[in-house]
């Protein structure tokens, strides 16, 4: 297959126009001893030939349009309107890049400023970026955006050990280099009140999740606490969580967290083995100059007529360079626009709706398991679509069993957590029907004996 | 199609919604009464306004699949189908990162097989796809720098070298890496500046980070020179891949001394821009450095293919593996060329720039008049017409969205044009043909350029009340206020 439109009497004619005898002689710079090396890959092939190669990679994989799946942990299966796919396959939409000629992209740039606008509903913050490339990245981000407002004077970051764990890495990774120190997470007693009682003068940061790993739910005054207690240290609270949860819990604005950040991906992009996914991410307007990624804000043009451009770039590294808040250069434009076309086709019910879908199977799903001998519901605290269980076996032997039934277990939290062979997270959402829910304890009840 | 699409919000009447949820088969559960929230101010819209509006909004965009999109440094060539379809496999898109690797094998065979094309096509040893986009590679190669000079005891080094011409990624990335950076300046032929980088060399020195071809276009004639100069102070050379379409085929960066590369796969391996993402940004290194990697990255051991983190890796970058959606995409591509389509790509990418070069250094001068890899820079006017001037002009003959201006910051009034190879003669000479008659309306009807473009959507917008009174988000209040 080729893309390359320009025939061999053009070639000729262009370089002719150009004055060289042939295509080498343009690349006479590089150094002799390593022009035209060897390229060691299979040949060419025909779209017909190519999409046979890719669907054959794509039937080794027990997909979850063949298997039921009760994975969560971060990434989240949910119905997705076909809507979303039909408007994100317009070329205009899919092949344009960021936004930096306005006056020809105001089909991105209004999209963006309307998934800016929803995510601040959700979240009940004041103001929202473009988006960043994942949950995790916002994270880490959201850490150095609280370092710096507080100018770099402290050093001290705290983590519950609640948040996912390759969020946590990922903070720590991104931090390696800054005089940052990452602690709180190494117990897991850490709750919020101790993390609270954690905070002194040289804390720049308490990020927490709600709902945390687990899938446990916080209680609202003891989110107000934590609050209390950091701000008055002047330290800012960063509040992760699932967006779906947010159309059912109070938004972190309403209990005055700082930061609120999260991943966008179950608000209509597909599971994609992990990725491309968005990292949502909201905060108060006195901090907006301290927040990385791009921003679309709302102006005039010269007939006076609404436009939307991007703005506040003074904070980005194409103007700031090293000084700027963040390398980022693009956002996740496409899965934000997903994001938009998604909220906006559900809606302010719709969404309410799904959450409470999620909430009541999970809670359906836990009781019947709870009941099977050998299992118990080890999440005893309020919780939202995710729960653990503990099984009679090995969890990871228990997902193996589970294959055979054409079902996905939970996750196995020795993944994560050597000594919880016997713990799975297990995750229910919308698509669950309930004669799938039924199966999947039959199937347990089956793979325990 | 011009008039103006109002916002979600405006269009919003209660009680409409744009899909419908199957109903509750469960007996509920008690909800958390004083954890719950009030109130959600989302819009509500049929499913058709969903349609029609976003709809309304694509038309308002200008994209590849609507015209040529010359914007330089961003290899904006065309984005094949097949990738978009191939991508949608539901036994691709429908898998779940933590599924037990056993039942996602395709998965990690398609990942395998990328990192073995990208590690034949850039010379390099080892491969990580975790990175996300261009400036995320980069800082996860410049950890892999700092981790290698510390992994040796060697925690002196505090500098990496940026070229006056480099990305503005290039500095902000080293800044978060904990590094300063030092500016080295360009010579007249757009090369580095030999006798700055030597001063600069020192035992201090981690590394340095250069785009090659570089931000002007040019293939650097000392290329060898400058790494040799930097490693023999004991710096390793980062290379900014952003400018790899120009050399697909043509030469191995591993080869030519670089230590560190990002590919990104949205500009060489045409996944599309996504009006701002998603990329993918994937990082090779030299075998010294294999260890370091971000992982996990994937292995084969027979017919099996496993997750496995290097064993000094600096870490993850992100959640989960890399954008594996933009890195089904990327296969694609290489699988549809072959070694030969690629080396056909760069081939003909750096013939349509230097045909555009030697039609264009009429109207306005290059930056440095010689053979240019897959781009070029001109320094556009600066009287009463300015490059701005120009590119919204430009944006009023319909065939084309203007080049990158104003970058490289060393160039005044920088036009940068970047063609690929996916643009045919027909397109080429009509750029050449809509840039001379735009110079010539600047010397006859200059008002006609400051005030353009005329025909868009919208007109010159106010950037400046945009910044000083930021509105970011939809409020009714204000909504009300301005009507």
């Amino acid at each position: 297959m080729s893309y390359v439109p320009v025939t061999p009497d053009e070639r000729a004619e262009m370089l002719a126009a150009i004055g060289v005898s042939s295509i080498d002689d343009l690349f006479v710079d590089v150094p002799p001893a390593h022009r035209y090396p060897q390229i060691d890959l299979p040949a060419p092939q025909s779209e017909l030939e190519v999409l046979r190669e890719l669907r054959a990679l794509a039937e080794k994989n027990a997909d979850l349009d063949h298997m039921l799946s009760f994975l969560g942990a971060g990434a989240y299966q949910h119905y997705i309107p076909s809507v979303v796919n039909h408007m994100l396959s317009r070329g205009e939409f899919y092949t344009a890049y960021t936004p930096y000629q306005p006056e020809i992209s105001q089909g991105t740039l209004q999209a963006i400023f309307e998934y800016q606008s929803m995510i601040c509903e959700l979240t009940g913050m004041e103001v929202a970026n473009a988006s960043h490339y994942d949950g995790s990245t916002a994270l880490a981000e959201g850490v150095l955006m609280a370092y710096n407002v507080l100018r770099g004077k402290r050093r001290r970051a705290i983590l519950s050990p609640d948040i996912h764990p390759e969020y946590r890495q990922v903070a720590r990774t991104y931090t390696q280099g800054m005089p940052i120190e990452i602690v709180g997470d190494d117990r897991l007693e850490n709750d919020l009140r101790a993390l609270a009682a954690m905070i002194d003068e040289n804390t720049f940061c308490v990020a927490v999740q709600n709902p945390d790993f687990w899938g446990r739910l916080t209680p609202i005054d003891v989110l107000r606490d934590l609050v209390q207690a950091a701000h008055a240290h002047n330290a800012l609270v960063i509040v992760v969580g699932n967006p779906i949860a947010l159309a059912l819990i109070r938004p972190p604005g309403e209990y005055g967290a700082d930061i609120a950040l999260g991943e966008a991906q179950p608000l209509g992009n597909a599971l994609n083995f992990g990725g491309p996914y968005l990292g949502y991410f909201a905060c108060r307007q006195k901090d907006v100059h301290k927040m990385a990624g791009r921003l679309v804000g709302q102006t005039v043009d010269a007939d006076g007529k609404r436009g939307f451009v991007l703005t506040l770039s003074a904070r980005e590294q194409h103007i700031k360079r090293e000084r700027a808040t963040s390398n980022i250069c693009t956002n996740q434009a496409l899965c934000a626009l997903a994001t938009a076309i998604y909220l906006s086709s559900l809606g302010k019910n719709g969404l309410r709706q799904v959450a409470e879908l999620c909430y009541h199977k999970a809670h359906y799903l836990a009781a019947a398991i709870d009941r099977l001998e050998g299992y118990h519901l080890v999440t005893q605290e309020p919780f939202f679509n995710e729960f653990v269980i503990a099984c009679p076996k090995p969890a990871a032997e228990i997902n193996r069993a589970l294959l055979q039934h054409q079902i996905i277990g939970g996750l196995a939290l020795d993944r994560f957590y050597p000594d919880m062979g016997d713990r799975m997270l297990v995750c229910a959402t919308e698509i669950h029907s309930r004669p799938m829910l039924d199966a999947f304890v039959q199937a347990l009840k089956e793979v325990a004996r | 199609m011009n008039a103006p699409e109002p916002l979600i919000f405006e269009l919003s009447s209660p009680g409409r919604q744009g899909c419908t949820l199957p109903s509750l088969d469960v007996p509920p559960a008690d909800l958390p009464a004083d954890m719950l929230r009030d109130d959600l101010a989302l819009p509500e819209v049929a499913e058709v306004d969903v349609v029609r509006h976003f709809v309304h909004l694509s038309q308002l965009n200008y994209a590849v699949d609507t015209g040529f999109y010359p914007l330089g440094s961003c290899t904006m060539k065309y984005n094949p189908k097949i990738n978009e379809d191939t991508a949608r496999l539901p036994g691709l898109a429908q898998t779940h990162p933590y599924q037990p690797v056993e039942t996602v094998q395709g998965c990690l065979e398609l990942m395998y097989r990328l990192q073995e094309a990208l590690k034949a096509i850039s010379g390099f040893a080892a491969i990580s796809l975790q990175p996300a986009a261009g400036a995320h590679g980069e800082f996860a190669g410049v950890l892999i720098i700092r981790a290698y000079h510390r992994a040796r005891g060697d925690d002196k080094r505090q500098i990496i070298l940026v070229p006056d011409s480099a990305h503005g990624t290039n500095p902000a990335s080293t800044a978060m890496c904990g590094y300063r950076i030092q500016e080295i300046k360009s010579d007249a032929r757009g090369n580095v500046d030999l006798n700055d980088l030597r001063t600069h060399c020192t035992d201090q020195v981690a590394g340095m980070m250069l785009t090659n071809p570089n931000t002007l276009g040019l293939f650097d004639e000392n290329l060898e020179t400058v790494c040799e100069l930097v490693h023999g102070c004991g710096g390793l050379m980062y290379g900014d891949g952003a400018n790899l379409n120009a050399i697909l085929g043509i030469a191995k960066p591993a080869d030519l001394g670089f230590d560190v590369m990002h590919f990104n796969l949205h500009k060489t391996f045409s996944t599309p821009h996504g009006g701002g993402g998603p990329g993918a940004g994937p990082v090779g290194v030299s075998a010294q450095l294999a260890d370091f990697l971000p992982g996990p990255i994937v292995e084969r051991h027979g017919e099996m293919f496993t997750w496995v983190n290097p064993p000094q890796s600096v870490g993850r970058v992100r959640a989960f593996y890399g954008n594996f959606g933009v890195l089904v995409r990327a296969y694609t591509y290489i699988a549809s060329l072959g070694a030969q389509g690629l080396r056909e790509v760069s081939e003909v990418a750096v013939l349509n720039a230097n045909y555009l070069r030697v039609k264009l250094r009429e109207i306005w001068p290059t930056a440095v008049d010689r053979i240019c890899m897959h781009e070029f820079v001109l320094q556009g006017p600066h009287n009463e017409v300015r490059t701005l001037d120009i590119a919204k002009r430009l944006i009023d003959y319909g065939h084309a969205h203007p080049p990158t201006i104003y970058f490289p910051l060393i160039v005044p009034e920088a036009l940068m044009i970047e063609p690929t190879e996916t643009e045919s003669k027909r397109t080429l000479d009509q750029f050449v043909t809509d840039m001379r008659q735009i110079a010539q309306e600047a010397r006859t009807d200059p008002a006609l350029l400051h005030e353009a473009p005329h025909h868009t959507p919208v007109r010159r917008l106010d950037e400046v009340q945009a910044a000083r009174k930021p509105i970011l988000r939809y409020q009714l209040a204000t909504a009300q206020a301005d009507a």
